[in-house]
């Protein structure tokens, strides 16, 4: 298990622990956007450099590294808040901002590193989309991958295939909840669930009349996991009362 | 037809040697991109029915070829004739008649098709006396112009395999590291990285599956010398890919070229397909026992898919976008296996490097670039052309010697190199040698070896914002400091050249290309600020002005530029007057012209004109202040 000093204090990690992982262990904090447990580190944020430098390097040599995709090593040592991070994530947040000047997310990140207003032209169109790639990794990760980042630069986006309401979406609603800045918009209730512009049917519970998830959703669960449909179909309150009732029935043997 | 031996390979090569040898007359037809643009096709045509024609009363023995890029573009379409070494340039269709009868019949020179040479207006004969090529040292390119591509004998003959042959039964793979260690060779599609030391580390990576690559996407504006290596001489790329193969253990290859190319597509499969012909790929590679084979893959068509680890993704089939990844392709690249990549004029060096001795390879060149570099070099140059010479060549040789000196003869102002993501290095430094450490140190990068040269009416603030818009449309958006910077850097550029810049935007400018190079995910990000440092280190008082003064110095941001006839020098030509695309110009012929200020678009095309230079730009502010009193 390998050593390393994150801002001059020590710790030791496991061996496929990455910089995040051992600079939290440390009790330090680096900023991240594009970054969820779970999910294969992307990179793409940028807010999550620190100053690296390795066993055997030249003293002063530090290299910038994005901490939610570096490895560790024996010896590593690790600066989270050198002049230098700090500006390039300043840059990193003022460029954020200058794109969505209204995400409160990103104003209060901004805020943090002492920016008020963007230093560069604000979007004429405002957008509060980061272009953190969680939506469409989430989604490709439970197997759907339903949408993707479409065209490439500034003109990005993220969208479901030639903007039509995506076939293979389940409106599971897993997107628009790891959104950080929640700019994926959907509408649920008992009975329709839409995102994406595509209309789901929901799932309810033949006993409550409650909606838990569409029918897309509980298919796709059913066929990966080879549990029967009617497992999904059963709300939290109807389990609740199953369970109280079987309760009930139970004597207490002293 | 299958090589079994070495011993069959020579005797193939003295045939092939022999055959060319007794062919009397050789017509060389350049079928290059460039010189197929201009007709060369039509041009071989003629030549193949004229020849066929006269064959039948005259014994002249004839032979047409297509063969690639000379280098010479422009001046398109080529023909050299062999053995005699004669030129013509500007073949065009209804010359051919004549070419036969008098050349190669009558042996007579045709002086109006002669190149021309610029500076002193001489008509030269001899294609090796052109001081264009005289000038030169051919490497990576030696066959180019030299051989039909699309004949493996012809390469034979002229030495392509001779490397391999070496390789595969005089030296063991690790001979042949170290021979290309001992060349000093650096790899040359941009950082500069030591092949040996790419070779070693892949060789070391654990596991028994490995593959070898070459990157052909070149997606520079206006760069070709890796399209006309794969246009007009495959076999040295294949070759050397075997080489390198053979040195590591490698028993696939992929030839990734840029979708844009065809003919280099066309070209190198023909190559391939006659290499495994004839056994140099494929099974028991001329019966050494080593097997291996090279696809070809077509590129993303995006800038940044020549970036390793795009390639990768994209040969894998997934977007050609960057990885953010800090293990090396070498030990985990193409589907995570050790992988080595390679740039095309690379790996067109090798088999050279292999047959004549790393030594003779390390004689050329500085202490610490050694050998030749292919250089594209275009703009404001008399000649413009593909070139390969020793490392540390001057600027001044290349753009003066070589490149005949500045159009015009206007004064040179600075030289791009290193493509869009390279910097520009000034007058100051003409006699600056040209090598990997040199470029560096002066701000700028050898990258894939593309120069543009630039005379003083170029402006450095919009020459910057011109890379910047390249790249910010070829960015991949997926990291914040490059998707958001490019797009952030040209609104600022786009205020500067409208004269709306306002004091602290160089500050500005200057922290931008610092988070952009120490944030980005990938090497495109990370240089992009190189065009924007180099052109503030040199050229920052033209910043100034545009934002000071309200005035682009070299007179060629359209807000800030106003343009005017000078009178004494004036002679009514009418020239520019016709030139104007909005009438802005007014007078008769033989007298005094003048441009009316409000009806002017300030377009320059009245100024590029005039034969007497008699029109001058000055600050359009300058009006204004006028109106003002
Ligand atoms: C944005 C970008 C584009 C690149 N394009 C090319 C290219 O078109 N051709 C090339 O050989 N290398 C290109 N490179 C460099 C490659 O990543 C890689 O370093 C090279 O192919 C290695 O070969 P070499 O060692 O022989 O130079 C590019 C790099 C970046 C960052
Ligand atoms: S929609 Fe949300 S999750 Fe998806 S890329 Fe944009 S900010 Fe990230
Ligand atoms: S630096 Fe530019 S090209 Fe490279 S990953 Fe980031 S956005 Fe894509
Ligand atoms: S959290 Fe590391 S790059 Fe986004």
């Amino acid at each position: 298990m390998p050593t390393l000093k994150i801002n001059g204090r020590r710790v030791t990690v496991d061996a496929d622990a990455t910089i995040l992982d051992a600079v939290r262990a440390a009790g330090v904090e680096v900023p991240t956007l594009c970054h969820f447990d779970g999910l294969e580190p992307w990179g793409g944020c940028r807010l999550c450099v620190v100053d690296m430098s390795q066993a055997g390097w030249e003293d002063d040599w530090f290299k910038v590294v994005t901490a939610c995709n570096h490895p560790v090593d024996e010896g590593m040592t690790v600066v989270t808040d050198s002049e230098r991070i700090i500006e390039t994530r300043r840059v990193v947040l003022d460029l954020l901002l200058a794109r969505c000047p209204e995400a409160p997310l990103i104003q209060e990140l901004a805020r943090d590193y002492g920016i008020e207003e963007t230093s560069y032209t604000p979007n004429p169109e405002p957008d509060d989309c980061i272009l953190c790639g969680l939506c469409t990794r989430v989604c490709d990760h439970i197997g759907v991958s339903a949408i993707s980042s479409a065209d490439r630069g500034w003109g990005r986006e993220i969208a479901p295939p030639f903007h039509k309401p995506p076939p293979d979406c389940i409106g599971c609603l897993a997107c628009a909840e790891i959104c950080p800045t929640d700019c994926i918009p959907y509408e649920t209730s008992n009975i329709r669930r839409t995102i994406w512009g595509k209309e789901f049917e929901m799932l309810r519970d033949p006993k409550t009349g409650e909606a838990v998830i569409t029918k897309e959703q509980a298919e796709h669960f059913a066929e990966r996991s080879g549990v029967p449909i009617t497992y999904f179909e059963t709300s939290d309150t109807s389990k609740r009362r199953q369970m109280a009732s079987t309760f009930q029935k139970l004597q207490v043997v002293k | 037809m299958r090589i079994e031996s070495k011993d069959r390979f020579e005797t193939l090569r003295a045939q092939a040697r022999e055959s060319n040898a007794s062919r009397m007359q050789q017509v060389l037809v350049c079928c290059g991109t460039g010189c197929l643009a201009w007709g060369s096709k039509k041009v071989a045509e003629a030549f193949a029915s004229e020849i066929a024609k006269r064959s039948v009363d005259a014994t002249v023995d004839l032979f047409v070829k297509s063969t690639g890029c000379h280098g010479f573009c422009e001046r398109g379409p080529l023909v050299a004739l062999q053995p005699s070494g004669i030129l013509y340039t500007k073949v065009k269709p209804n010359r051919v008649e004549e070419i036969v009868e008098t050349t190669l019949i009558g042996g007579e020179v045709i002086q109006n098709l002669l190149y021309k040479e610029p500076v002193s207006g001489e008509r030269i004969a001899q294609y090796d006396e052109i001081p264009f090529y005289k000038n030169q040292v051919r490497v990576a390119m030696r066959n180019i112009g030299r051989i039909d591509p699309t004949s493996i004998l012809d390469a034979i003959a002229e030495g392509a395999y001779s490397g391999l042959a070496r390789a595969l039964f005089e030296m063991t793979p690790d001979e042949v590291l170290d021979e290309v260690e001992i060349s000093g060779q650096r790899g040359r599609g941009g950082a500069g990285f030591a092949t040996a030391r790419k070779w070693r580390s892949c060789k070391a990576a654990p596991g028994d599956r490995r593959f070898v690559l070459c990157n052909g996407d070149e997606g520079d504006p206006g760069a070709f010398k890796d399209r006309s290596i794969m246009e007009g001489d495959p076999h040295s790329v294949i070759e050397g890919i075997i080489i390198g193969a053979y040195a590591l253990g490698a028993h696939e290859g992929w030839i990734y070229v840029r979708d844009e190319y065809p003919l280099a597509v066309v070209n190198l499969g023909i190559a391939i397909a006659e290499a495994r012909k004839y056994g140099l790929l494929g099974q028991n590679i001329m019966g050494s026992g080593f097997d291996f084979d090279i696809k070809i893959s077509r590129g993303g068509g995006a800038f940044v898919c020549g970036e390793s680890s795009a390639l990768m993704r994209s040969l894998e089939g997934k977007t050609g976008e960057p990885r953010a990844k800090y293990v090396h392709s070498t030990e985990k690249g193409l589907f995570d296996l050790p992988t080595v990549l390679n740039n095309v004029e690379t790996w067109a060096g090798i088999g050279a490097i292999i047959d004549r001795g790393g030594e003779w390879f390390a004689s050329m060149g500085t202490e610490r670039s050694k050998g030749t570099k292919a250089f594209s070099l275009v703009g404001k140059v008399k000649n413009t052309g593909l070139i390969e010479l020793p490392m540390g060549t001057t600027l001044r040789h290349i753009i003066y010697d070589i490149g005949g000196g500045i159009l015009n003869d206007r004064p040179f102002k600075a030289v791009q190199t290193g493509g869009p993501s390279g910097g520009c290095v000034p007058a100051e430094l003409l006699d600056l040698p040209v090598d990997f450490e040199e470029l560096t140190k002066a701000g700028s990068m050898m990258g894939s070896g593309g120069m543009i040269v630039m005379d003083d009416r170029t402006c450095m603030v919009d020459v910057s914002r011109f890379f910047l818009a390249f790249l910010e449309e070829e960015s991949c958006g997926k990291c914040t400091p490059c998707r958001e910077g490019l797009h952030q850097m040209v609104q600022i550029y786009d205020r500067l050249i409208a004269g709306d810049g306002v004091e602290g935007d160089i500050e500005l400018i200057e922290r931008l290309a610092a988070g952009m190079q120490l944030g980005s995910l990938c090497e495109l990000g990370k240089s992009a600020p190189n065009p924007v440092l180099s052109t503030l280190r040199y050229f920052r008082s033209e910043y100034e002005a545009h934002i000071r003064d309200k005035a682009c110095p070299a007179g060629i941001c359209r807000e800030l530029t106003a343009y005017e006839i000078i009178e004494e020098g004036c002679d009514g030509c009418h020239v520019c007057f016709k030139a104007c695309p909005v009438d802005a110009i007014e007078g008769v012929v033989k007298e005094l012209h003048i441009i009316h200020q409000d009806a002017c678009i300030s377009c320059g095309a009245c100024f590029d004109v005039c034969p007497t230079n008699t029109i001058r730009t000055f600050p359009k502010i300058e009006l204004k202040k006028a109106e003002v009193v």
